[in-house]
């Protein structure tokens, strides 16, 4: 079967639709994970769905609630062990050791296939059902809505937050807000690619995106249209070949596209500072030419 | 202690004084524990638009997504909900504060790229966009060189006497802001000593509020204060070894 005969088949679609939503949601995150340097959190949050998907298979035989309801309470409990920035990332490998522990507990309790088990690690896109999506939708639409509506106070709270609590922003709040719905993203980017290689669509797009421009928006844009290109392209370019896991494709492209911005980056950058040399050197020529004029 | 429209306070001390928990209680962030405070007629509140803040100087991260333009914006509208789409009177008064301090050539480049003394101009045209009748300055003259500390003074002073607006300097060196300075608020391990400089520099004020034998020298129009004594010495920030900041008053 080719690609178009795939593209009839619903589990093609789903995988189409939850990529796309997946990747629109992260690639918005990513930017803000970036400038919070929370890198660390995406990956603990994403290996501690691992034990919420563990409880929820234990439990109610269903892995996606698990990890959602898990991811909650993993940001709840990073978000008031590591309240200071600087306990932050030991509060994560501490709470990330603990969770890891108990979900190869849970997981030694459960007798059904294991493939629900990889499949946790490494992601399934093709797996998605109708009921998967539903939930994937909501919770699409909703941390959408979320970032839309603090994305400006929570971009002065990343910049400066000193400046920004005395302009009024409750960057506690919104620190916290945001701590749950990175842990919200990160487990349903889990379902993709995997907890393993969630930073692929978390991160890698904005770091790419950064290297290439500097005014937020535009950042912001760039990151989900890379992080689109990674998960679409790799959906895609799996259903083609079929033998390869779409996992291998998205992580591929999404490095390809951060190689691309190393290679650049820099030039833009060099371009940026010999603009700024020229501008200085201009600005100084013109203020001593009034210090030779006080002198004629 | 009442501050006037037009008039600049410097506001002097040694670390751990309370000059800048002053300046949070001016901007609404700690109440006080006893006694009130009011900003034209109104106890202050975070986020009120005739406060301008200059916060203590700190270099932006070059990987910063952020450009100089749009951290002066988030000046105005940072504390609003929203996603910062470009707004024709917004991108005006931006600009306008912009070319006020002079930031013009370096206003769309990423702030992590620019000097400390750029990054200074363009906190300067953040605080002033709403044309605030307050403008509280925490050290931002640390860290810049004798030639940034000027230009950078100068625009403060320049804002006050067109704007008439009342400016609380709280800087570690008086010298680079001398000619300027109205009164001096000198603060003490909890006393608090106000009055013109030539009244609150001499050795007997200084003497007392030190609890120790304190020294004004005055070289050139430049003021030091000097002490032999080992704990107001260690006050006035003589103390090397443990100094991660510049040394006050050389």
């Amino acid at each position: 079967m080719g690609l178009g005969g795939y593209l009839q088949l619903p589990f093609a679609q789903h995988a189409l639709i939850a990529g796309t939503l997946i990747a629109i949601i992260s690639g918005f995150i990513g930017p803000f994970v970036v400038a919070r340097q929370m890198a660390f959190a995406v990956h603990g949050a994403a290996e501690l769905s691992f034990t919420g998907a563990a409880a929820g298979l234990v439990i109610g035989n269903n892995p996606v609630v698990g990890a959602l309801l898990g991811s909650v309470v993993v940001a709840g409990l990073i978000g008031v062990l590591g309240e200071k920035p600087r306990e932050r990332d030991s509060a994560i490998g501490v709470v990330l050791a603990a969770g890891l522990g108990l979900g190869v507990f849970l997981l030694s309790r459960y007798h059904g296939f294991s493939t629900a088990a990889t499949n946790i690690l490494f992601g399934n896109i093709f797996g998605v059902s109708t009921g998967d999506l539903l939930l994937l939708v909501i919770l699409a639409v909703a941390v959408l809505i979320i970032m839309v509506i603090i994305y400006r106070p929570l971009l002065f709270a990343s910049i400066d937050p000193e400046l920004a609590k005395a302009r009024g922003v409750r960057t506690r709040m919104l620190g916290i807000v945001f701590l749950v719905i990175l842990a919200l993203t990160v487990t349903e980017a889990a379902q993709i690619v995997g907890t393993l290689l969630v930073l692929s669509l978390a991160i890698t797009p904005a770091a790419a995106a950064q290297r290439f421009a500097a005014a937020p928006l535009v950042v912001t844009g760039l990151s989900v249209g890379f992080a689109l290109m990674a998960t679409d392209g790799g959906i895609l370019l799996s259903l083609g070949s079929s033998s390869v896991p779409p996992t291998v494709y998205v992580t591929g492209i999404s490095f390809a596209i951060y190689l691309v911005a190393r290679l650049v980056g820099p030039v833009i950058l060099r371009r940026r500072r010999e603009r700024l040399r020229l501008h200085r050197l201009e600005s100084s020529r013109s203020a001593s030419d009034v210090y030779i004029k006080s002198f004629e | 202690m009442e501050i006037s429209p037009g008039e600049l306070i410097a506001v002097l001390g040694p670390n751990g004084s309370g000059k800048t928990t002053l300046l949070r209680v001016l901007l609404g962030l700690l109440r006080p524990v006893s006694g009130s405070v009011e900003i034209q007629g109104a106890p202050p509140r975070p986020a009120s638009r005739n406060v301008g803040y200059i916060p203590q100087h700190h270099d932006f991260d070059a990987g910063l997504p952020i450009r100089g333009r749009e951290l002066v914006e988030l000046g105005l509208t940072g504390h609003r909900y929203g996603i910062p789409w470009p707004r024709r009177d917004i991108t005006e008064a931006v600009d306008h504060a912009i070319s006020e301090v002079g930031a013009q050539g370096y206003a769309d480049a990423p702030v992590g790229l620019l000097s400390g003394g750029e990054q200074q101009r363009l906190r300067i045209a953040q605080a002033l966009l709403g044309d605030p009748s307050v403008l509280l300055c925490d050290e931002p003259l640390l860290a810049l060189d004798p030639r940034r500390q000027q230009e950078i003074t100068e625009l403060i002073d320049r804002h006050r006497t067109t704007h008439n607006a009342a400016v609380l300097f709280v800087t570690h060196e008086i010298n680079p802001i001398l000619p300027y300075v109205d009164r001096v608020l000198y603060l003490v391990q909890g006393r608090a000593l106000l009055g013109e400089p030539d009244e609150v520099f001499t050795k007997e004020t200084l003497s007392e509020l030190y609890g120790a034998p304190v020294d004004v020298l005055e070289v050139n129009g430049r003021l030091f204060v000097i002490s032999g004594d080992e704990g107001a010495n260690h006050l006035l920030g003589h103390h090397h070894e443990h100094d991660n900041e510049e040394v006050p008053w050389d």
